[in-house]
């Protein structure tokens, strides 16, 4: 419309080469818009385009994170919830509370911590290899591999909420069907039916279901990377004389890794702060030996209505999960650089 | 160039235009809180806690009630029925907010914490007046809505306590002809009946509110108090960690208690073992509505008080909590004298008798009784319970924190007692001095 009206404007503004000396009084009948340079118009133009997503951005993530920080600093309990800025400023006790590791708190804070590096790994790690192994597989064109892909994604696609709940179900003791297969059917354990919700086994439990619901992911992740890399590659390297495992390490994975860079943290960062699996799975009085640290927090601040200390320890969360994306990052980074 | 830059500036535009409309509609939420303060036209909303099998149950008992309502006043009332899971979280997100319904459930053992948040109208004695009179309320029960010495924050609606139930025909088989009146009795009926897969007594063991009630009731039999005289917590006094592992000892010792119990987590399971005759006795609150749902007749199961302490043993003569619903209106609201207008309705004889019947809880007020369907004998024994030998729990900023703290120590004394581990007096104890460090004083 505005091109229909003022071809001449159009005109005027495509003729000079960018940067190009501008023909003088150029602007004169223009409105005032035209006369900001076109080289800043330029390059304000995506900034434009980016600001709404940026205020929304602010507006749903960074203000209540603020807000978060803002709160750790407060004696933020039940007396104050109603005018919270009535609070009483706290400083830094909050903080001073959750890393005092020779108290309750702490202590418990610092053992949920531990439960959920060794969940993360074992969880990250175990999504990782079978989705890996799992793209690979699918390489190859076979009968049924649609359908096979199809199946392998459906935890992926399932709601959460439906599917940890099958797994609780699944999970119960006298009448889950895990017991009724290991026990009833394989004659495992003795004839003794194990536990899978409480005890030491509930740790194992929430690994399984966590794997079962990001495996899929890493394996549609790899799947696309597997697309990308060059066949010629392949026909290359056989001609060389590299088996399949020689391909593998040495086409496959290499051509991989700037996938598996970005994987790897995604995973880590939502097998970290993963808050349904075990809400779902064992409501909000979690096992001590399957204690995640998002649920713990959780529990810290909601249900004991003290929201500061919670807050403090979401903001150590943060931090930590802040430093370890930064270290990986760049030790990747610097890897990738090296090689 | 220029379509990319309009582009560019519808976009945002359209930013902005969301953010405003996203505090507009904000603005008429808070509308639905009671804004309309015209005389024609108020309307009410209310958060009904969830009392029945279900949300929609619960949705169809209150309907028809809250039409005869609007039909005496005018006053329209919509209701929501918040399920108990979320009830609190709600109740915490419209303090903070000053945005949420005019009048609201709270489940009675949440008042001094509540109390102390002061997001509720104090009623007292001109309100209480206004209502028909403090005398008209049962005791116990409108001392449960509130720290002692301030005005109640609420008014008790639905009356509960913790009875034993028994399966009549299990007791027969077993050759048991009444139920259990002391410990010893419990423990040796329970291993009569403890045969062919079925156990003496079903409990909820990974249910933090109803392991956290019975600490207390047993805590009080063993002469024990949660927070001593200056309001310090010792849940790990040498009192409350024998109540606490008496109870464990049930399972761990006794084995009258099924171990597939220590995963119970949904305050239903328990429940559904005992109606289904996996179990012979339950200590619990009213089960009316679950037997209805089963499809079971209610008269195969007796009701009796949960065994005493021996009297010379020190102990105090508990043997239930003071349980039940309140019905407290938000300070913030803006039709303060339609809510109570409601509150007086909700604890008129009339719908207490209604509503209790429905739900198989009793009424709250001394004129809600003259009716035949609180004179069976259940519902004899539990109002017998709670006139007599229930205690209230203590009504302190922290007793929320109690309830968590204690309750999830004992989720995993259960498991422990499952899988076989030794419950000893030193096991229990390092557990509740846990919890014991873990109460952030609230005041």
């Amino acid at each position: 419309m505005v091109a229909r009206t003022t071809p001449h404007h159009d005109e005027r503004r495509t003729a000079p080469p960018e940067g190009g000396p501008r023909p003088p009084g150029a602007g004169l009948h223009g409105r005032v818009v035209s006369r900001i340079p076109l080289r800043l118009r330029r390059l304000g133009l995506p900034y434009m385009l980016i600001l709404p997503a940026i205020l929304l951005e602010l507006l749903i993530h960074v203000v209540p994170m603020l807000v978060g920080v803002g709160m750790s600093f407060l004696r933020l309990t039940q007396l104050y919830i109603r005018n919270w800025t009535a609070a009483p400023f706290a400083g830094l006790s909050n903080y001073q509370v959750a890393v005092n590791f020779d108290s309750a708190v702490g202590a418990s804070l610092l053992h949920s911590f531990f439960v959920t590096v060794v969940f993360t790994i074992l969880a990250v790690g175990m999504s990782w290899l079978f989705g890996t192994a799992g793209a690979v597989l699918m390489q190859g064109a076979f009968r049924g591999r649609g359908l096979l892909r199809t199946l392998f994604l459906v935890p992926y696609a399932l709601p959460v909420y439906a599917g940890v709940i099958t797994w609780s179900f699944m999970l119960q003791r006298d009448t889950g069907l895990v017991n009724h297969v290991l026990v009833d059917q394989l004659h495992l354990f003795g004839g003794d039916r194990p536990f899978w919700l409480i005890g030491g086994n509930s740790f194992a439990a929430v690994v399984i279901v966590a794997v079962w619901k990001s495996w899929p992911f890493a394996f549609l992740i790899l799947m696309a990377g597997l697309q990308n890399i060059d066949k010629d590659l392949y026909e290359a390297s056989a001609i060389d004389g590299a088996g399949w495992w020689r391909q593998l390490r040495s086409v496959t994975l290499p051509m991989l890794r700037p996938v598996n860079q970005v994987l790897i943290l995604v995973l880590f960062l939502w097998t970290f702060n993963d808050f349904n699996t075990p809400y779902v799975l064992f409501g909000n009085a979690a096992p001590q030996e399957a204690d995640l640290i998002s649920v713990h927090i959780y529990q810290s601040s909601f249900i004991t209505w003290n929201f500061g200390s919670g807050s403090a320890m979401s903001v150590l969360l943060l931090l930590f999960l802040l430093l370890v994306t930064a270290v990986y990052l760049v030790a990747t980074s610097r890897r990738k650089s090296d090689a | 160039m220029r379509i990319g830059k309009n582009v560019g500036y519808i976009a945002v535009a359209g930013a902005l235009l969301a953010a405003a409309s996203a505090c507009g509609g904000e603005d008429t939420n808070a509308g639905g809180g009671g804004a309309s303060n015209s005389a024609e036209a108020v309307t009410l909303t209310y958060w009904a806690s969830n009392q029945g099998p279900s949300v929609d149950a619960d949705k169809q008992i209150l309907q028809p009630e809250l039409d005869k309502f609007q039909q005496q006043t005018g006053i329209k009332v919509n209701v929501e029925v918040v399920p108990w899971a979320d009830l609190l979280n709600r109740i915490l997100a419209a303090t903070t907010s000053g945005k949420g319904p005019d009048v609201v459930n709270i489940g009675n053992t949440w008042s001094a914490s509540l109390q102390a948040t002061g997001a509720f109208l104090p009623m007292d004695d001109t309100v209480l007046t206004g209502l028909g009179g403090k005398e008209r309320f049962l005791g116990p029960s409108l001392a449960a809505a509130g720290a002692a010495g301030k005005p109640p924050v609420g008014v008790p609606i639905y009356g509960m306590t913790y009875g034993l139930y028994y399966n009549k025909k299990m007791f027969a088989d077993a050759g048991i002809d009444k139920p259990p009146a002391t410990w010893d009795e419990l423990v040796a009926d329970g291993k009569k009946l403890t045969k062919d897969g079925k156990w003496g007594l079903a409990v909820e063991g990974a249910s933090v509110s109803e392991n956290s009630h019975h600490a207390f009731i047993f805590g009080q039999q063993h002469g024990g108090d949660l927070f001593d005289a200056s309001g310090k917590p010792q849940f790990d006094s040498p009192q409350n960690v024998a109540a606490i592992k008496q109870y464990l000892d049930l399972m761990a010792v006794h084995k009258i208690v099924n171990p597939s119990n220590a995963e119970y987590a949904n305050g239903t399971e328990a429940v559904q073992d005992f109606v289904n005759g996996k179990a012979g006795m339950l200590m619990w609150q009213s089960i009316a509505s679950n037997i209805k749902a089963a499809g079971v007749n209610e008269a195969d199961f007796g009701l009796a008080p949960i065994p005493l302490p021996d009297p010379s043993s020190g102990g105090r003569q508990v043997n239930g909590m003071v349980a039940g619903i309140n019905l407290s209106v938000f300070n913030y609201t803006k039709n303060k004298d339609a809510a109570l207008k409601f509150v007086k309705f909700m604890t008129s004889p009339e719908e207490q008798k209604i509503l209790n019947k429905t739900y198989g809880s009793l009424p709250t007020v001394t004129d809600g009784y003259d009716d035949p369907a609180f004179q069976t004998e259940n519902i004899k024994a539990f109002q017998q319970i709670l006139a007599t030998t229930a205690a209230p729990l203590p009504q302190v900023p922290e007793e929320s924190q109690f309830e968590t703290l204690v309750g999830t120590a004992m989720n995993q004394l259960w498991a422990d007692a499952a899988s076989g581990k030794p419950i000893t007096d030193a096991t229990v104890k390092a557990k509740l001095t846990q919890a014991n460090q873990q109460v952030q004083p609230g005041s």
